[in-house]
């Protein structure tokens, strides 16, 4: 079986996601935490590349890269000295963490790789049509999404609202 | 589409769990919400991998997908506009420290 380009891509990524995530929860710097959960998520926008998703893999790297990972650094900075670390966590808490996270990866595992999937005839290879997506977007007939997305604008003002007041000096 | 649906799946239950072993071993609030954002891409990739693999004509899992990504966004706003006034009033931010607001 010959390996093609888009497979040696799947295999880095995932390489990056799994390596740098658990980097991220394990380093005792909370910057570098911060940057390895940066390249975990600039590695999610290459699975959805990879998966033809090109508008969801602008959304994820302007959203969660450019918007709330900016946030994290900022608050860090906020929060903390430079160079600082965190202090060593307790042997059994590490000791529970590691057996609800490897006993539900066990089982979840399990049960995906056990499982058959109906898988659909023919998957298509194509991208999206930016049309279809903005159709979808905006219209209120069956599978068109305008209600959801008024509610998640709504939230939005609520949120800058509330982080406005909560977070203003006194 | 050279890749089966279960490797994304397999990546994405790793990401999943260590996201829980952040969660519960980290002490600051700040790493404890990077542990939630990692759990919750987690989810976004799973809806993503589903819709094209097993529904390929339709975009649900996508849309489904970019609501959360908003939802995320503005949760991580609002928990961290909290985390600084926290630290701004006790001036730390670890859980085992922040004991005035327990009850």
């Amino acid at each position: 079986m010959e390996i093609t380009a888009s497979q040696i891509i799947f295999y880095i990524l995932s390489a990056i996601i799994v390596g740098c995530s658990i980097m991220s929860v394990v380093s005792r710097k909370i910057l570098r935490a911060a940057t390895y959960l940066l390249f975990v998520l600039i590695a999610t926008a290459g699975f959805y590349v990879l998966l033809n998703y090109h508008f969801l893999a602008a959304i994820q790297i302007s959203v969660y890269v450019g918007g709330i990972l900016v946030l994290f650094v900022f608050s860090i900075f906020l929060t903390s000295q430079v160079g600082e670390k965190m202090p060593q966590v307790k042997l059994s808490r590490r000791i529970a963490g590691l057996i609800v996270s490897l006993g539900g990866a066990a089982l979840t595992l399990f049960v995906l790789l056990t499982q058959n999937y109906p898988y659909a005839a023919k998957v298509s290879e194509s991208e999206i049509d930016m049309y279809a997506i903005g159709q979808s977007l905006m219209g209120t007939e069956r599978f068109q999404y305008l209600l959801p997305f008024e509610a998640i604008s709504v939230l939005l003002l609520a949120c800058i609202i509330t982080g406005i007041l909560v977070a203003r000096k006194k | 589409m050279s890749i089966p649906m279960e490797f994304y799946l397999v990546v994405s239950t790793i990401m999943f769990f260590t996201g829980v072993y952040g969660f519960i071993t980290r002490h600051n609030m700040l790493a404890i919400l990077m542990s939630l954002e990692l759990i919750l891409n987690a989810v976004n990739v799973n809806f993503v991998v589903f819709n094209r693999f097993l529904f390929p004509g339709q975009m649900e899992g996508m849309f489904f997908s970019i609501f959360s990504i908003g939802v995320a966004a503005a949760e991580t706003a609002v928990a961290i506009a909290i985390i600084i006034n926290v630290f701004r009033n006790m001036k730390k931010i670890d859980t085992s420290e922040v004991k005035n607001m327990k009850y």
